[in-house]
């Protein structure tokens, strides 16, 4: 044991312990619990319950993916959206439904407040205001923590959802400030343990932009956007959206804008060079966007009201850590903002990250089991991404503390399961966010059928609670009532003919999947060769209108998926040594000993392993299976 | 793995003693049905083949390896049987019809090494082999092919990703300020990286060749044995046969694998003046078919009583081949005329038998020429019909986004599977898609 744990009376005991109350922190004790886990949650303060620290909105593409998968797997992030949301907007609601994502701008003190509701009213989950002070470790594995007020909590698994905590910096100017809670001890003693544990750990920074005072923006004159009518709603639980709705305003950079940002590009952290930690790129401050882009005299900033009774504005576009002064200088010369007041200015945050490499796909520590890790700590950035990770985290948790087996979603189920693969096998080089083009299967992975692929598989795994288990048992047998009955109908050319569709007189009998193949022809036309179309009900008829825009494809990409399948079904052994085995070169000898690949489509998907190393790979496996 | 498949393991052609292999779960009954059952492992034995109408095969050395020593690990066995493409074509004929089919080249040795059977050796060269193939192909194709196709190669997968990136970015940041439509920024990129796969595939009708396959009619006069042809060809009953002139009243197209190319057959209605309505029909399309195809086969009735030969004569140019048949019976002279016609033109000729199998002539002719007319000089000696091919689909995949570009996430997924095939030729690759093609193309182990 590494540690005296003072009074024993102060030990308590639980399955599950989630260290972090942010948007990992929160989806992985709720997920625990709704396993059925006795679970602790312990976080610095009960009022920054699922605090959104960045911009006011989830979702989007790929991470609405992500809401409405972790919402299949009766997560709490959906619903807590849907009652916090004061826009709804479906991005690419005039393409196909596969690069359809939703997303909302969120009312930041109604999301705090769903998130707690949700925690404190599920069963099984208690919450502390404490900071963790260590882990307990007693034969190299995690047993518990040890909180701040002195008490030991021993737990059959730890999730450890910290954010930036370790070595973050922020970068304002000149200034340096240690992010976090300055001189917080405890956290200091975590993160050292975490650094004794020889991890290896990477930089990255990321940035946000000034708040500002909404009241103090000229609103006429800008343009607004609104949002969609009606709103529609992440989860598959959420009826309609009640919540008031409002406007975003549109605004731009101006060259005057962009003289005094190039004026003062020496005063930035990145281009000072102060900061080494890599920046996203698909996320860039201001300072890169007027550098990379020399060309242009202005970029697009979206003025993000941060909630109904809150005047705080988020100015999405213009991230920086230019100093104070700077700040002030070049926000009033965009239009609307000339007399704009600042309640709070932009920075840069530099931070370490542990390389998810030394995770398993169930996110526990390989070299310190019982320890899980998810969210920014990870390398991610991003809300959605934070959570996706959490539920998993938790839910794995819950299971190794019941004695169950990993629950890993696949590449061709979840864009969670995209997720998680990427980071523990190929690592991030940049703060990781979801695209929908990371996902090869993404034809399948939708976000309108996020209940279809996941929400069977969450009850089977142990996460899905009562109420979302009987809603979708309800809305499945319609769908498979429905697709059978569309299954059944068909059309020969002088029937169609008659209710008004024009098809070749070939003689040949038309199929509905045929007839909806026409881009002329929905659904709603079809209702007039068969009225019965007209009974059913939104969600089904959108399926079957989704199963044959897609089939051909999907019926192709069915093959790629057998073959992801094949490929992942080959399990490598954990202790296999990889110094010990021929054919291997030296550069992928030690890639794979530092993944330690669980699968040969894994080893496969490792950067640098060659496609001869897996065959090598494939033979010593065959052999040692004989 | 659960089918059992065959294959010449000596090399093809005349032999004293051919062998032919046979591995997989279905191994022994079909031994068994052939005549040779009761085998003692490792031993040969001598058995009388038949097929499965009682026919007399060959007298040939039979032996049996049960799983696992064997050198697939699966159940094997092994006939030895007398040289000559007859013997070896009935033997593969009746492991076809006993539900075996013809393994694919290195497929043997594919098995072998998932079964464990190679040693790590033999293991690790596999190793080399597949990687000298796919990661280091695109520095290798630089230096084997001619350097210009090399960088051909790196200009297209720059086009590629740089197509992918506007599609990519229309549908990932709908929200960001991408400057104008889809269609219009990735439409010319693409037009451009098609007409650049097409002019690679040394001509618009080669390229058309290798993709849409090459189509091959088979013409001749009614009853003159097309459809005995086409069976023989494909070693199965596609056709229907029989004496009554004017059976086939259609164009029966059946697909082929000739050296690796997509080779179209098409058996069709015999050429002749009829009143019937729908065999003139049937004759109009077969002239139509026979007229547009890359290749005829123009099979000749050694033993014609008229002259319905001229009608199929009217369509043969230079380079079609002629097959003058039944070899069995009696020339008469209306045959001996339409053979000299054919001669004439400057057609390539065999006479065979096509109702005996022995028609190895054939099918040595039809081979040679599909692989003289699509193997083009542009692409390297050993992988040219593999890079024709991944060309030829990756063509099609981008002909398929363009047309999609108002979808650009299906637009993308065709772009992608584009992608897929030209890193067939230059590089990155899936696991199993490099085994597949590399056990296909090389014979390794064997």
């Amino acid at each position: 044991m590494d540690h005296g744990l003072g009074n024993e009376a102060m030990t308590t005991s639980w399955d599950v312990i989630v260290i972090g109350g942010g948007h990992a922190g929160c989806e992985a004790a709720a997920a625990a619990a709704r396993f059925g886990a006795a679970t602790l949650l312990l976080t610095h303060k009960l009022e920054t319950l699922g605090e959104m620290s960045c911009n006011p909105a989830i979702g989007g593409l790929g991470k609405g993916h992500l809401v409405r998968e972790i919402d299949a797997l009766d997560g709490l992030m959906g619903r807590a959206a849907d009652a916090a949301g004061i826009q709804f907007r479906m991005l690419n609601a005039s393409r196909g439904p596969a690069v359809r994502g939703p997303r909302a701008q969120i009312d930041r003190a109604l999301y705090r407040a769903a998130m707690r509701r949700a925690l404190t009213a599920q069963a099984g989950l208690e919450i502390r205001a404490e900071a963790v002070e260590d882990l307990i470790v007693e034969d190299r594995a995690v047993v518990g923590v040890l909180g701040a007020g002195g008490a030991a909590y021993r737990a059959g698994a730890v999730v450890l959802t910290t954010g930036t905590f370790l070595r973050g910096v922020i970068h304002r100017g000149e200034e340096r400030t240690p992010a976090g809670r300055a001189g917080d001890a405890p956290a200091l003693r975590l993160s050292e343990r975490l650094y004794a544990l020889g991890l290896d750990l990477g930089r990255l920074k990321t940035g946000t932009p000034a708040r500002l005072d909404g009241r103090t923006i000229g609103w006429e004159g800008l343009a607004m956007q609104s949002g969609d009518t009606p709103p529609v709603p992440f989860s598959f639980l959420s009826g309609p959206i009640t919540t008031p709705q409002v406007r975003c305003g549109i605004t731009t950079t101006t060259p005057a804008t962009h003289a005094i940002i190039a004026a003062r590009l020496s005063e930035s952290a990145v281009y000072g060079g102060r900061i080494a930690g890599r920046g996203p790129r698909y996320c860039p401050s201001i300072e890169d966007k007027v550098v990379r882009f020399a060309d242009r005299d202005s970029h697009q900033i979206f003025l993000e009201p941060e909630g109904l009774d809150d005047p705080t504005v988020y100015p999405n576009g213009i991230s920086t850590s230019l100093s104070a002064a700077t700040q002030e200088a070049f926000l009033r010369t965009v239009p609307g903002l000339e007399a704009v007041k600042v309640l709070r200015y932009g920075y840069a945050i530099e931070y370490d990250y542990v390389d998810p490499r030394a995770l398993n796909a169930n996110l526990e520590v390989k070299r310190l089991p019982g320890l899980y890790l998810a969210g920014q700590i990870n390398g991610t950035t991003g809300y959605e991404e934070a959570g996706a990770q959490g539920l998993m985290a938790g839910l794995n948790a819950a299971r190794a503390a019941g004695g169950r087996p990993p629950a890993v979603l696949g590449r061709d189920e979840a864009y969670i399961g995209v997720m998680i693969d990427d980071l523990v096998t190929r690592g991030v080089t940049e703060p990781y966010r979801m695209f929908t083009s990371r996902a090869e299967y993404r034809l399948r992975l939708r976000a309108d059928n996020a209940d279809q692929r996941l929400t069977s598989r969450g009850a089977a795994l142990g996460c899905v609670g009562p109420e979302r288990d009987a809603a979708w048992r309800g809305k499945s047998a319609v769908l498979a009532r429905v697709r059978a009955a569309a299954a059944g109908l068909s059309l020969t050319p002088g029937e169609a003919r008659k209710a008004g569709f024009r098809i070749t007189p070939d003689g040949q009998p038309r199929s509905l999947a045929a007839l909806l193949a026409h881009r002329e022809i929905g659904l709603d036309d079809l209702a007039r060769a068969w009225p019965e179309i007209s009974d059913w009900p939104n969600f089904a008829r959108e399926q079957i209108e989704i199963d044959a825009a897609y089939h051909g494809y999907l019926e192709r990409q069915d093959a790629d998926v057998a073959l992801y399948r094949r490929e992942e079904d080959l399990r490598l052994p954990a202790d296999l040594d990889y110094a010990a085995l021929g054919g291997l070169s030296n550069e992928v000898r030690e890639k794979l000993t530092a993944v330690s690949p669980r699968t040969l489509g894994q080893a496969a998907r490792i950067e640098g392993v060659t496609p001869g190393a897996i065959t090598a790979l494939l033979a010593h496996v065959r052999r040692r299976a004989a | 793995m659960t089918d059992t498949i065959f294959a010449l393991a000596t090399a093809p052609g005349r032999a004293a003693v051919a062998v032919v292999r046979v591995s997989g779960p279905g191994t022994r009954v079909a031994m068994e049905r052939l005549g040779a059952g009761s085998l003692r492992p490792r031993r040969a034995t001598p058995r009388t083949l038949h097929d499965a109408t009682g026919g007399l095969i060959d007298r040939a050395l039979a032996l049996w390896f049960p799983a696992p020593d064997s050198y697939t690990g699966e159940d094997c066995g092994e006939l030895h049987v007398h040289g000559g493409s007859a013997v070896v074509d009935a033997v593969s004929g009746a492991l076809s019809d006993l539900g075996a089919r013809l393994a694919a080249p290195g497929e043997f040795t594919r098995r072998a090494f998932e079964n464990g059977k190679l040693d790590l050796g033999q293991a690790e060269a596999v190793a080399d082999l597949i990687d000298a193939e796919s990661v280091a192909q695109a520095r290798q194709a630089a230096a084997q092919l001619s350097g210009a196709l090399g960088e051909r190669y790196k200009t297209w997968r720059q086009a590629l990703v740089r197509i992918l990136g506007q599609l990519e970015a229309a549908v990932d940041f709908p929200d960001e300020e991408i400057p104008t439509a889809v269609e219009t920024r990735a439409s010319g990129p693409l037009t451009r990286l098609i007409g650049d796969l097409d002019a690679a595939l040394i001509d618009g009708r080669r390229g058309r060749r290798v993709r849409d396959g090459y189509r091959v009619a088979i013409i001749g006069a009614p009853n003159a044995g097309k459809s005995s042809l086409l069976n023989l060809l494909l070693c199965r009953d596609a056709a229907i046969v029989t004496d009554t002139p004017g059976t086939t009243r259609d164009v029966i197209e059946a697909p082929l694998d000739v050296g690796g190319y997509h080779v179209l057959l098409a058996d069709m209605a015999g050429l002749r003046d009829t009143r019937d309505a729908v065999e003139a029909e049937g004759v109009r399309r077969a002239r139509a078919w026979a007229a547009s195809a890359d290749l005829r086969l123009w099979v000749i009735d050694r033993a014609s009583l008229d002259d319905s030969w001229r009608e199929a004569r009217a369509l043969v140019v230079s380079g079609d081949l002629a097959i003058v048949n039944k070899a069995d019976l009696p020339p008469s002279a209306s045959g001996r005329a339409a053979a000299a016609a054919a001669r004439a033109l400057g057609l390539e000729t065999a006479t065979v038998s096509l109702t005996s199998w022995k028609a190895a002539a054939v099918w040595e002719r039809l081979s040679a020429r599909v692989l003289a007319d699509l193997a083009g000089g542009d692409f390297p000696a050993t992988t040219r019909v593999r890079h024709a091919r991944h060309l030829a689909s990756a063509r099609a995949h981008l002909d398929r986004a363009l047309a999609m570009l108002n979808a650009p996430e299906l637009a993308a997924e065709d772009v992608r599977l584009a992608g897929r095939e030209l890193a067939m030729v230059t590089g990155e690759i899936g696991v199993e898609d490099v085994l597949g093609e590399v056990f296909a193309s090389f014979c390794i182990g064997k």
